[in-house]
């Protein structure tokens, strides 16, 4: 299951990487903020965008749970077998 | 300490008759009118269904915005001020530190409404109870001193950031106080500019007011005839005008090119006493604005050369001519010569004083007068007052050395700005 999530997520999060991060640096272990330079107000966006890319709500209180690409793609995974 | 002298050493521009400082200046040149007909505002029932917007390619937008600020971007007065912006300050010859801030460096960018179709978007949001799904960016895209503030990011501003707001005064006055801290001795550069939005939800409220043509729906660009005796309102613009100020100093040790020197200016308001009210200028207060900026820029009246005016194409424009006239103590052949810009642009509501300044900066630079185009038969009570050789219809070239500009504005707000050839 995550083989499918890893790269649609990775296309999600590029846009919003800053102009001097390259999109090869997105990696399971990357924290979004600390080690990709994400601007955290965007992470309001990249929720938004995974919302509609796999059809799924996250609420606000799991926000903290999209910190790093791994920890987005278990939460994906747990969305997703709920439905 | 002495105050300081304040030039002009950049330009730009975004106006519903052309887009850039190279395009504009041509069109000025050429009379070129910018107004055309929307089937939106048909669509929407409006009595006027023509306005003035500039003409925005996607490669002007990826030229000053990242694709990341263009995701989810639906704020036409941003991208408007921020093309004039920019442009004008590289224009200036002036260099975006990407690393650190210039605290010498500032903007004053006005607007009057900011935002509005990101806000229409955000209301039907709210209302489906989906304030989650607006995404990040719908405060700074909405938020009046948005276009400050995106400036004041892309520049690298460590000065003054901030937004004024009067009506259609907003313009001129952002230039007047940008002047006046540079003058201060407060910055070294300040970008000063003004912006509006445009279309259906910013310019509803003008044709409910009636004050908009409705006759010329099917030939747009006769519609706009400042000092006409067939004016019939003013049509709706939008867009942006920027200006970079400096000292002088700074200028001549930078080596950099110097449009021209403002001398002085005033601002005021009538109180909405005697003649004026929210909507109608105090004409003791206009009066005394135009004065006040003659006496501020230690000229007299009988040394303005050329006069940029308000001029919407409203009934009040024999008034302001009344005024002028008053004021500079000047009628007949005697007046300055005068023009309107908004003949070709429309009136650009926030943005027109910036604009505007914009055009009499290249008038005074290149030395020549755009036409007053759509002016057939002059009305008769400014007959009465100023001589018509004073309103040229053409392109005319011409040596002269100072003009005044001013724009007045909703809530009863005059400013008046003295700008020389240097």
């Amino acid at each position: 299951m995550s083989q499918d999530i890893y790269p649609k997520l990775k296309e999600i999060i590029k846009p919003y990487l800053p102009e001097d991060v390259n999109p090869d640096a997105i990696s399971p272990e990357s924290h979004l903020v600390t080690d990709l330079n994400i601007n955290s107000t965007h992470l309001v966006d990249i929720v938004l965008d995974v919302e509609d890319a796999f059809d799924i709500t996250i609420e606000d209180d799991e926000l903290d749970k999209m910190e790093t690409v791994n920890a987005s793609i278990s939460l994906i995974e747990q969305k997703l077998a709920m439905r | 300490m002495q105050n300081h002298r304040v030039v002009v050493t950049g330009l730009g521009v975004c106006s519903p008759n052309g887009v850039g400082v190279p395009a504009f200046k041509k069109a000025l040149e050429q009379g070129k009118s910018g107004i055309r007909f929307y089937s939106e505002l048909e669509k929407l029932k409006f009595s006027c269904q023509i306005g003035g917007m500039p003409l925005i390619s996607e490669a002007v937008k990826s030229k000053y915005f990242t694709p990341l600020q263009l995701r989810n971007f639906n704020a036409a007065g941003i991208l408007y001020g921020v093309a004039a912006g920019v442009e004008a300050w590289q224009d200036a010859g002036l260099a975006i530190d990407e690393e650190r801030c210039d605290f010498d460096s500032g903007t004053i960018f006005g607007v009057g409404t900011l935002g509005v179709d990101k806000y229409r978007e955000s209301i039907y949001k709210v209302d489906e109870g989906n304030t989650r799904r607006l995404g990040s960016t719908s405060v700074q895209q909405t938020m009046s001193s948005g276009v400050s503030a995106y400036l004041g990011g892309m520049l690298g501003l460590g000065n003054l950031v901030t937004t004024n707001s009067s009506a259609c005064t907003t313009g001129t006055e952002a230039i007047f106080m940008a002047y006046e801290r540079i003058k201060a001795g407060k910055a070294t550069h300040m970008l000063a500019g003004s912006t509006s939005d445009g279309g259906p939800y910013v310019w509803c409220g003008f044709d409910a007011l009636r004050i908009l043509p409705s006759k010329y729906n099917d030939k747009p660009a006769e519609a706009s005839r400042p000092m006409d005796a067939n004016a019939s309102g003013f049509v709706p613009g939008c867009g942006a005008g920027a200006l970079v100020l400096e000292t002088l100093e700074s200028a001549q040790k930078r080596g950099a090119t110097i449009y021209a020197e403002i001398l002085g200016g005033h601002s005021n308001s009538g109180g909405q006493r005697q003649e004026g009210s929210m909507t109608a200028p105090n004409p003791i207060a206009v009066k005394r604005c135009i004065a006040e900026a003659v006496t501020d820029s230690g000229i007299v009246a009988s040394q303005i050369d050329v006069i940029n005016g308000h001029l919407t194409a409203t009934a009040k424009d024999d008034l302001e001519i009344q005024n002028w006239s008053e004021a500079l103590g000047r009628s007949g052949v005697d007046f300055p010569y005068i023009n309107s810009l908004k003949g070709m642009t429309g009136h650009c509501l926030a943005a027109s004083g910036s604009i505007e300044c914009v055009a009499s900066v290249l008038e005074l630079k290149h030395q020549f007068l755009f036409p007053n185009i759509n002016l057939q038969n002059l009305h008769p009570e400014i007959k009465k007052v100023i001589d018509i050789s004073r309103i040229p219809t053409q392109k005319t070239d011409l040596k002269f050395n100072i003009l005044a500009k001013a724009s007045f504005g909703f809530g009863d707000v005059n400013c008046c700005l003295i700008f020389s050839k240097i």
